[in-house]
């Protein structure tokens, strides 16, 4: 691998041939506010906020599409650039909803967040036109406020370079200029399978996940990284936490297998881990209907049962279905109990489906 | 069998920069939504894809070629591809000759099938069959992927070693983006087979009739091992029918909506003496069971799971268990107990230090190493990094055998009186039958739409959405139908998914001889309005 070094802010760094400047700036931790840029999607350069100085350059070049060469000089906190920034910024928040204190995205925001950090106070540019367009829930998943949408591109990307779906495109000029599906028709009404990849996406809160609202805050949730219980392509997500519980999926750039992308199932299906029917009890069937037992009787019953059939009529009159849905220590656990505990080799499961 | 390991070959992660995918009996956007994912995105990257499927999936929508073969004829297809290959010189000689053997026998069979004739049994045209054999063949590299298409027949067995066959013969097996991947189903089936949840094997495929093997596990259990196999799946059920066994334990599984020949399934299960059943929701199964026992989600408790392409990855606890239900592994343990050998397991970490020190594929897995990105099986010893794709310059059986494959027909293939051809599969927005109880999902898509020909319901009088009766020679349901054109005239798909109308009660239980697996892809049904 060619190296090339360069310098940053002062400091040199050194870094694989082909690494932007913006890449190069987060492998050293100098830090570069973005909002159209994501590393598992192409490089589109819209935001126009990691703009940085670069000697030798004219104007304020986009650190996200500017490719680092040798002995390059940058600077990425120079007044120069901090003011355009906040002034991108104002022009963004210029036409936003600032209903931050009741929007879902709040503590996740990253509008929010540079605003803050560069001191926007929504003054500059005020009394300009603003946008008052419908909110699409049409669907059991994905809430989208177009309003909240700051064109960044990220959603369009995802749903083309990852999914390979293409139902979302930019629809119309300037002020009007929107992203949603062809003819702007509602997610319901789209091609869209509600992969969900747009929502993780998001930088703003466009999009959202629907029965994440109202469910708890960023900071009072904690996020636990886990493999998904449905298909063999063993997925990874964060389950998100409040109070014991789940209240929903988000994304986990470290996924192995898959990366932010998941499916509908992955995604929005994990309200069924509190669906009311699960069952709280053991149940013992007397007389043809189920009794509520304790664990105690349940397990004492069916150890006596399973002895004494074992006693009858031999170990290999009692067969054991384990579960391609349990664990690896599970089946492990399953056959030895057939097969030390029992003793028989009577221990299946539907390998096949 | 043929390259002496069952699972898939290759890595999920390869598959956007493959340059050459066949796709065989399986629905990838579907039934695996990201492994789909990643094949469209090879396909952006100008991968050609072969499609085989009677179904116009989306993957057939982007192929560039459809071989849009009969249901059950996938044999007679392969050999006839082979055939092709031979015929034009497109296999890879160096490789049969250095990392094969068997091939003599497999050129005479494969003779026996011609173009012409292939064209007839399968119903694909003979241009397409040589498109696609030259696609394949002429790749610098190509991956084969198969799922339950291939393995749901009463011939499944010899379904998957023709296409191993099929893979040596052009060399695209044993290297980055090229060999045989079954997409497995199940979020953990490849796990439980690893840890002999089988009736043949015990943890890591070491066979239950292997004097050796047997000796490990009896020393480290301190109890004796019975040298036969036991009963697979479908054997249970016709033992329970028959009176020899007498009481069954099952755990988080629903044989009465899963299995063919639902209502069969039920009456032996109806049979038993005694019937426990672990689940986390009051499935058709449980309702059946003697005792009942709770048992906590995926959420709920710690553990591994393997997918796939060989991961182990975790599984990590985020909440308590929903009311008093319990941790799978702990109901196991606590029986296990009180029923004379104490399983003193302190936590599924422990367990995984007993599954590495039996199981040579584990061998060097732990908890901790497996971290945040898992690692791939085999995994030799502590230091080993895990195996990104397998059988790389030699098979885990040495050389890799060629096996000569007879065509052969489905069990029950439509007749007069049931005549159209029922196969069933997955859906996007379910998995199996537990996301019905997602209340998102379930809202999203709550009832079967059964497909069905334009042709055909033009003849049967039948509109899109009307409500339709299905019967087999096993039993009947009612479902909507939607019509298009995704399914051959003749035939009838549905899913699974729904217990309102369960496919299942119309399947076959004919099986494969050597794996037992149904024949959930063929079988004859009648199709009429319901007034």
């Amino acid at each position: 691998m060619e190296w090339i070094t360069l310098t940053i802010d002062g400091r040199t760094v050194t870094v694989p041939k082909g690494t932007t400047v913006l890449e190069a700036c987060r492998m050293n931790e100098i830090p570069i506010p973005t909002l159209c840029h994501d590393p598992e999607l192409s490089s589109y350069g819209s935001c126009r906020l990691c703009i940085v100085e670069i000697e030798g350059m004219r104007n304020l070049p986009p650190s996200c599409v500017t490719q680092a060469t040798q002995g390059m000089v940058v600077r990425t906190q120079t007044t120069k650039v901090r003011d355009s920034r906040k002034t991108i910024l104002e022009l963004l928040v210029a036409n936003h909803p600032l209903d931050c204190m009741t929007c879902q995205k709040m503590g996740d925001c990253d509008l929010a967040k540079y605003a803050y950090e560069y001191r926007v106070t929504g003054e500059l540019f005020k009394g300009g036109e603003r946008r008052h367009l419908p909110l699409d829930d049409s669907n059991p998943f994905i809430l989208r406020d177009a309003n909240k949408c700051i064109l960044c591109g990220k959603c369009v990307r995802a749903c083309e370079e990852v999914q390979g779906r293409s139902v979302l495109d930019f629809s119309f000029r300037g002020f009007h200029a929107q992203v949603g599906p062809a003819f702007n028709l509602p997610y319901s009404e789209s091609e869209c399978v509600f992969c969900g990849s747009c929502v993780s996406v998001c930088p703003v809160g466009a999009l959202t996940e629907k029965k994440m609202v109202g469910q708890g805050r960023p900071w009072e949730v904690e996020k636990v990284q886990t493999t998904c219980p449905f298909c063999g392509t063993g997925c990874n997500f964060d389950l998100n936490v409040k109070d014991g519980k789940v209240i929903g999926v988000t994304s986990n750039p470290e996924a192995p297998v898959n990366g932010k992308a998941l499916c509908v199932k992955g995604r929005f299906g994990m309200d069924l881990i509190h669906n009311s029917e699960r069952l709280t009890t053991p149940l013992i069937k007397k007389d043809g209907e189920f009794v509520e037992a304790t664990w105690d009787e349940a397990m004492d019953l069916v150890a006596q049962k399973l002895g004494e059939v074992k006693q009858e009529h031999g170990a290999d009159a009692i067969s054991v279905l384990s579960s391609a849905r349990c664990t690896n220590e599970e089946n492990f656990l399953m056959q030895k109990l057939a097969r030390a505990v029992i003793g028989t080799n009577n221990i299946d499961h539907c390998a096949r489906t | 069998m043929t390259f002496g390991s069952g699972a898939m070959t290759n890595s999920i992660n390869e598959i956007p920069d493959s340059k050459v995918l066949f796709i065989i009996g399986s629905n990838p956007t579907e039934a695996h939504p990201i492994i789909g994912t990643k094949m469209k995105q090879a396909v952006a990257r100008g991968a050609k894809v072969v499609a085989v499927d009677p179904r116009r999936t989306e993957m057939a929508d982007v192929a560039d070629v459809w071989l849009r073969l009969r249901p059950g004829t996938d044999i007679a297809l392969i050999n006839g591809i082979m055939n092709i290959i031979l015929a034009n010189g497109w296999e890879d000689k160096k490789f049969i000759a250095e990392r094969t053997e068997g091939f003599d026998q497999l050129r005479a069979q494969v003779a026996k099938f011609p173009p012409e004739v292939v064209s007839k049994i399968t119903g694909v045209p003979v241009d397409q069959l040589i498109e696609a054999a030259r696609i394949y063949a002429t790749a610098e590299s190509a991956q084969i992927f198969y799922t339950l298409g291939i393995t749901e027949h009463i011939y499944g067995t010899d379904n998957v070693m023709i296409l191993a066959d099929l893979s040596m013969l052009t060399g695209n097996v044993g290297k980055e983006n090229s060999g045989v991947n079954p997409l497995r189903g199940q979020n953990n089936v490849q796990g439980a087979c690893d840890m002999g949840a089988l009736p043949d094997v015990l943890p890591g495929y070491q066979k239950v009739t292997s004097p050796t093997a047997r000796a490990k596990f009896e020393a480290a259990w301190d109890v004796p091992i019975k040298s036969e196999s036991g009963l697979m799946l479908p054997d249970m059920i016709e033992a329970a029918f028959d009176h020899e066994v007498r009481a069954m334990y099952i755990m988080g599984e629903d044989p009465v909506l899963t299995d063919a020949d639902a209502n069969h399934v039920r009456e032996a299960l109806e049979t038993l003496d005694f019937l426990v059943v672990q689940n986390i929701f009051l499935s058709e199964t449980a309702k059946l069971a003697d005792v009942v026992l709770p048992a906590g989600s995926f959420a709920e408790k710690d553990g591994t799971f393997t997918n796939t392409e060989r991961r182990v990855q975790r599984v990590n606890k985020a909440i308590e268990p929903i009311g008093q239900a319990r941790a799978d592994w702990q109901i196991i343990c606590d029986l296990a107990t009180r029923m004379g050998y104490p399983f003193a397991y302190a936590s599924p970490a422990d367990v995984m230090q007993e599954i590495a020190s039996l199981t040579p594929q584990y061998a060097g897995i732990t908890f901790e190493r497996l971290g945040r990105k898992g690692l791939q099986w085999p995994v030799p010893d502590a230091e080993h990094p895990g195996t990104k794709f397998l059988h790389e310059g030699k098979f885990a059986r040495g050389k890799g055998l060629f096996m000569a494959i007879e065509y052969q027909v489905p069990d029950e293939p439509p007749d007069e009186e049931y005549p159209l051809l029922l196969s069933t599969g997955r859906r996007l927005s379910h998995y199996n039958i537990s996301t019905r109880y997602s209340e998102a999902l379930d809202s999203y898509a709550p009832e079967e739409l059964a497909e069905l020909n334009p042709e055909d319901a033009e003849r049967l009088g039948i509109k899109d959405g009307e409500r339709v009766k299905v019967a087999s020679r096993r039993g009947a349901l009612e479902t909507k139908v939607r019509i298009t054109d995704r399914v051959l005239p003749g035939m009838l798909w549905m899913s699974f998914h729904y217990k309102e109308s369960p496919a299942n009660v119309l399947t076959n239980a004919a099986s494969d001889k050597v794996t037992k697996t149904y024949e959930y892809k063929v079988c004859g049904v009648k199709v009429s309005k319901v007034i």
